[in-house]
């Protein structure tokens, strides 16, 4: 039998009996709402599934049940026995159509017209109907309302009547019941409770016969499927898979230790025990198997609005439904699941015209599939959409800095495919409401990892992508390659070996060293290798570094897309291990998973290969990852700037922004000449002057000083710092502080306070006029600068202000034209190019032909200054065109440009 | 697991230290000269010297992990824990296992004694000179005849969130 149908069975004949438990109570107490509710919710749950399974004929009696017991919910009707009793009526009927669909699978022809009718009659009038609709109701139809019992009789009499006409009913009344090809023992203890059931309604004698004459026919039915099944919490299972594997852990521990004794009189039953035990583990694991189909239920419905949505044709298939696996896996992949195949179907299936345009039929396929390898299950996501895009992936992968365009260049197209597991990298162009919000795959690959899992990845342009999850078939017990290091022994889950290599000088595997870091040579790739004994505290002398390259295990362990060696003393063997939690003093111990009890009793700890992943350096993998790569993911739709981070002159980290350094240097505290008593430098066949942090800064005697080039055309300056700590990506928010020459103020970089540099008062220390401002002496000239960025605005209105002029800021055009509008003028403007809402040329444009600001001066500022941007710029009524950054340039403009006027 | 049933069932755990009786139950141990006592109702086992199972980067007074008849056991380093030099003579140490949170514990101890049922009027406040490490898994000190029972409050001495980077 069909599974849904089996479950629809057990669980409707479930709400049954309840029903006519409450039913009775709510005919003795007819105000209580709580059992009418109660009563309602499983009707109309009843009535909800028959619909969800295609069940016309129950649905239809269900509902018009539900439509009385909703009008007596509203008080629109009363309770009484009649009305009890037709309800209980139309769930008899109920009952009497689930015993033929649990024979025929299929509802009996016929139809319920008649009940159906006198239902909708009651709920409509209020009245047991006299004179009912139906005239199959014959006879009992003209008795008085009052001889209620008579006419239930009566309509008893129908109801088998109707029955009669069922050809699959060969029995035309009670006795059917006897006839039934099961009448076995369920029926019996389920008979009893029926009568009782049915003496409670002592107010109602002749409604309670009725029931009892019904008994036989409904229990028998309900008996079959319904005692085939019981309910058993979810608990008890789990505890019974424990003891489970306790159990397979103590026979373990028997096995070895009559392994090598031949003769031992324990090796027959032990054998038995050890069936026994392997047979029991499969069936308890058994009742924790559910088919990965119940993790794919809502996919059709998702893919149906998706494409409606969207606007495509999708076709989603799934293979393998049946394929079983624990249920706490299946918990586990349920998200990851439904988050691929919208992803499949959202980025992966083109749209109807794209998919003409690319000769492939308008509706796209999305194959699930399931099955059964070796101890694991496979589900592979494939659609025949338009593939990866490697070029965006590239170009997004440089965009957030995951890779140079250098590094870029060394990979296979496999390797930048991955990228796509990266914390906050989506492809997607645009943000649909399902997805493309930059989280997703990695945060999938992170919960099917922590399952023991895998992903794979297999793309190709234009045909399509593949995706390839392992997961082990349960968690309770793994298999783990034990191994010794350091005089412990630790087990490492074998879904994470890839295989073992044995290294010696002598043989064509060795360990190589780059200033100290070993790697290996494995078929034409350098694996980079951690010395387990090292990253485990358990390295005491220093000799062994040597005798390591000697000879040594090493265990490829692959994390991801990851692969490195993990460099052990010894290996043993394989044992099945039961996963057991370490105790909490333990748990922030990232590089262990768990501990366990081996066969010979010891305990032992289970590696954690993602751990150690983490802790040597590939920080893509682990938990904690997704989260932070998910606020960084946020922080990028802000503006990031990349920041040069150093320390000159005390512990204080500083920052200037990275596009005003022209070049690090290291400069020789010796070549330093001095001349007019400043210092400099011969650089690049020029002398460049050098500036310190402030005045007390002084230098080191000897060695190598490192020096932030800034550079400005012909002119060159060197600012001597202590350290170069870092460069950074961050979203900058400078809180003004003017009160310090040389400092736009502060800023929050990478999480620490950091003081943001004004290149410009360190330019003016080089050369005075390298803004070559003079004071104007007069009225300060009135500059507008509209700028989306804060950054920029904070670093050039100190320096405009600097330079002699009052600066006033806006964050975007439509302020300026505020400013505009209330009247306010300006001797200049410059304008941003790239901004949010209007931009720069569109500005340019508005004000082209005003009568206030129409002749000011706009001098644009963008990081884009090709010719055409120039050309462009000047038509729309730009005076001149800056590039970012080139303060001199932008100082000399606005001086020429206001001075011209 | 089957043992689990049979132990001493946790809501009894609490009533060592109550008041209502005339005298409470400890179980004794020796670090050192010093003795010390773990209400008996907290104590699952006593167990001789075990084989332990070392926990590379674990906080230096967790001594191990061990098997207690298919329970994963960790091991307590008293001692250490307690701020005392390591045992000079070689003498294998014993443990007293306890349930702390339902995880099993064994605290590693020089030697386990007797059961003392000691008189609640003998009971002391911690001196207010003591060692603030060992006041802090101290809760109080019993009179005895010729020595001082030193209680250890097990919660804390477990309880590696607050002390164990101190530690470390």
């Amino acid at each position: 039998m069909d599974d849904l149908l089996s479950e629809f069975l057990t669980e409707t004949s479930e709400s049954l009996s309840t029903l006519d438990v409450e039913l009775v109570k709510l005919e003795q107490n007819p105000n209580d709402p709580d059992i009418l509710s109660n009563i309602f919710r499983l009707v109309h749950t009843i009535k909800g599934t028959c619909g969800f399974l295609g069940l016309p004929r129950l649905e239809a009696v269900a509902h018009a049940g539900e439509n009385v017991l909703g009008k007596i919910r509203d008080g629109e009707l009363v309770v009484t026995a009649d009305a009890v009793t037709l309800v209980l009526e139309s769930i008899d009927t109920i009952k009497y159509l689930l015993g033929e669909l649990e024979q025929n699978e299929a509802e009996p022809d016929g139809n319920d017209a008649e009940l159906i009718g006198r239902l909708n009659h009651f709920a409509d009038t209020g009245e047991i109907p006299g004179g009912a609709p139906a005239a199959e109701a014959a006879p009992a139809a003209e008795e008085p309302a009052e001889e209620v019992e008579m006419t239930d009789d009566e309509k008893l009499q129908a109801a088998f009547d109707a029955a009669e006409y069922d050809p699959d009913f060969e029995v035309p009344d009670e006795p059917a019941a006897a006839a039934e090809p099961e009448p076995e023992a369920p029926a019996k203890p389920a008979a009893p409770p029926a009568a009782a059931k049915s003496q409670e309604v002592a107010p109602a004698p002749k409604p309670a016969e009725k029931a009892k004459a019904e008994a036989p026919r409904g229990e028998t039915k309900e008996s079959s499927v319904a005692a085939q099944t019981i309910r058993v919490n979810v608990e008890l299972l789990e505890n019974l898979m424990t003891l489970v594997s306790e159990l397979v852990l103590t026979r373990n521990q028997l096995l070895q230790m009559v392994r090598g004794k031949d003769d031992s009189e324990f090796t027959v039953p032990l054998q038995r025990l050890s069936h026994i035990t392997t047979d029991l583990q499969e069936g308890v694991m058994k009742t924790r198997m559910q088919p990965i189909g119940n993790a794919w239920a809502k996919l059709p419905r998702i893919v149906r609005d998706l494409a409606l949505e969207m606007n495509k044709k999708i076709d989603l298939q799934m293979i393998g439904a049946d394929t079983e696996l624990d249920r706490q896996v299946l918990e586990l992949i349920k998200d990851p699941l439904t988050h691929m195949v919208r992803n499949s179907a959202d980025h992966g299936l083109e749209d109807i015209p794209g998919r003409r345009d690319a000769g492939k039929p308008e509706t796209g396929t999305v194959t699930l599939n399931a099955y059964h390898e070796g101890g694991h299950i496979i589900i592979e996501i494939s659609d025949d959409g338009r593939g990866l895009n490697l070029e965006r992936i590239k170009a997004k992968a440089i965009a957030n800095g995951l890779a140079t365009e250098g590094e870029l260049e060394g990979m296979g197209d496999q390797q930048i495919q991955q990228f796509i597991f990266k914390a906050g990298f989506s492809t997607a162009e645009k943000v649909t409401s399902v997805s493309g919000r930059g989280v997703g795959m990695d945060v999938v690959r992170t919960n099917i990892e922590k399952i023991g899992g895998t992903v794979e990845l297999k793309s190709v342009e234009g045909r399509g992508s593949t995706f390839i999850i392992k997961i082990p078939l349960t968690l309770a017990i793994v298999s783990a390659l034990i191994v010794e290091s350091g005089g412990e022994r630790f087990a490492i889950p074998q879904i994470s070996v890839l295989e073992l290599v044995r290294a010696s000088n002598n043989s064509e595997h060795s360990i190589e060293r780059i200033h100290d870091t070993p790697v290996l040579r494995l078929r034409n790739r350098l694996l980079p290798l951690v010395t387990l004994k090292k990253i485990l505290g358990l390295d005491s002398s220093e000799a062994t570094e040597e005798s390591v390259d000697e000879e040594a295990f090493i265990v490829v362990a692959q994390v991801g897309t990851y692969s490195f060696g993990i460099i052990v003393d010894r290996v043993f063997d394989t044992e099945e291990i039961v996963v057991k939690p370490v105790a909490p003093i333990l748990r922030d111990l990232s590089l262990f998973s768990g501990n366990t009890i081996l066969g010979d009793g010891s305990v032992i700890m289970i590696l954690d290969p993602n751990g150690i992943a983490t802790r040597t350096g590939e920080i893509t993998v682990g938990g904690s990852q997704g989260v932070e790569g998910k606020a960084k993911a946020d922080a990028s739709d802000r503006e990031t700037t990349s920041m040069l981070v150093f320390r000159a002159g005390g512990s204080e980290v500083r920052a200037v922004p990275l596009a005003l350094v022209a070049r690090l240097e290291e400069i020789d505290v010796e070549n330093i000449e001095h001349s007019n008593g400043r210092p400099l430098v011969q650089y690049r066949g020029k002398l460049m002057p050098l500036v310190f942090i402030d005045g007390s800064y002084q230098m080191k005697a000897e060695g190598r000083q490192p020096t932030l080039v800034f550079q400005d055309r012909e002119r060159t300056m060197g600012l001597v710092v202590d350290e170069i700590v870092d460069i950074v990506d961050d979203v900058l928010n400078v809180e003004l502080t003017a009160d310090q020459d040389g400092l736009v103020g502060s800023a929050v970089i990478d999480g620490k306070a950091t003081d943001l540099i004004d290149a410009g008062y360190y330019l003016e220390l080089a050369f005075s006029d390298w803004f070559g401002t003079e004071d104007n002496g007069g009225e300060k000239k009135r500059v507008l600068l509209i700028d989306d960025s804060p950054f920029f605005r904070n670093l050039l209105t100190p320096m405009l202000s600097v330079a002699g002029f009052n600066v006033t800021a806006v964050e975007n055009a439509e302020q300026a034209m505020d400013l505009k509008n209330r009247g306010v003028l300006f001797d200049a403007i410059i304008s941003d190019i790239e901004m949010p809402g209007m931009n720069g040329f569109e500005f340019a444009e508005a004000l082209q032909d005003d009568a206030a600001w129409g002749e000011v001066p706009i001098i644009a500022l963008s990081s884009h200054t090709s010719e055409e941007d120039f050309e462009r710029g000047r038509q729309v009524g730009f005076s001149d065109y800056v590039a970012k950054f080139d303060r001199d340039a932008l100082v000399s403009t606005l001086i020429q440009t206001l001075s011209s006027m | 697991m089957s043992d689990k049933n049979a132990l001493v069932p946790s809501q009894e755990k609490g009533g060592a230290l109550d008041l209502g009786g005339d005298s409470q139950d400890f179980v004794t141990a020796n670090i050192g000269k010093q003795l010390f006592g773990i209400p008996v109702l907290t104590v699952q086992d006593v167990l001789g010297p075990q084989r332990i199972t070392r926990i590379p980067l674990s906080p230096p007074e967790v001594a191990g992990s061990l098997n207690l008849r298919g329970r994963i056991v960790t091991a307590i380093d008293v001692r250490k824990r307690l701020g005392l030099r390591d045992k000079e003579d070689n003498e294998p140490g014993m443990s007293i296992v306890v349930d702390e949170g339902g995880e099993l514990y064994s605290l590693m101890v020089d030697q386990v004694g007797e059961v003392l049922s000691v008189p609640k009027k003998a009971f002391e406040q911690n001196p207010a000179t003591l060692d603030p490490r060992w006041r802090e898994f101290s809760d109080g000190i019993f009179r005895l005849d010729k020595k001082l029972l030193v209680i250890l409050d097990v919660t804390r001495l477990l309880d590696f969130t607050s002390s164990v980077k101190q530690a470390g």
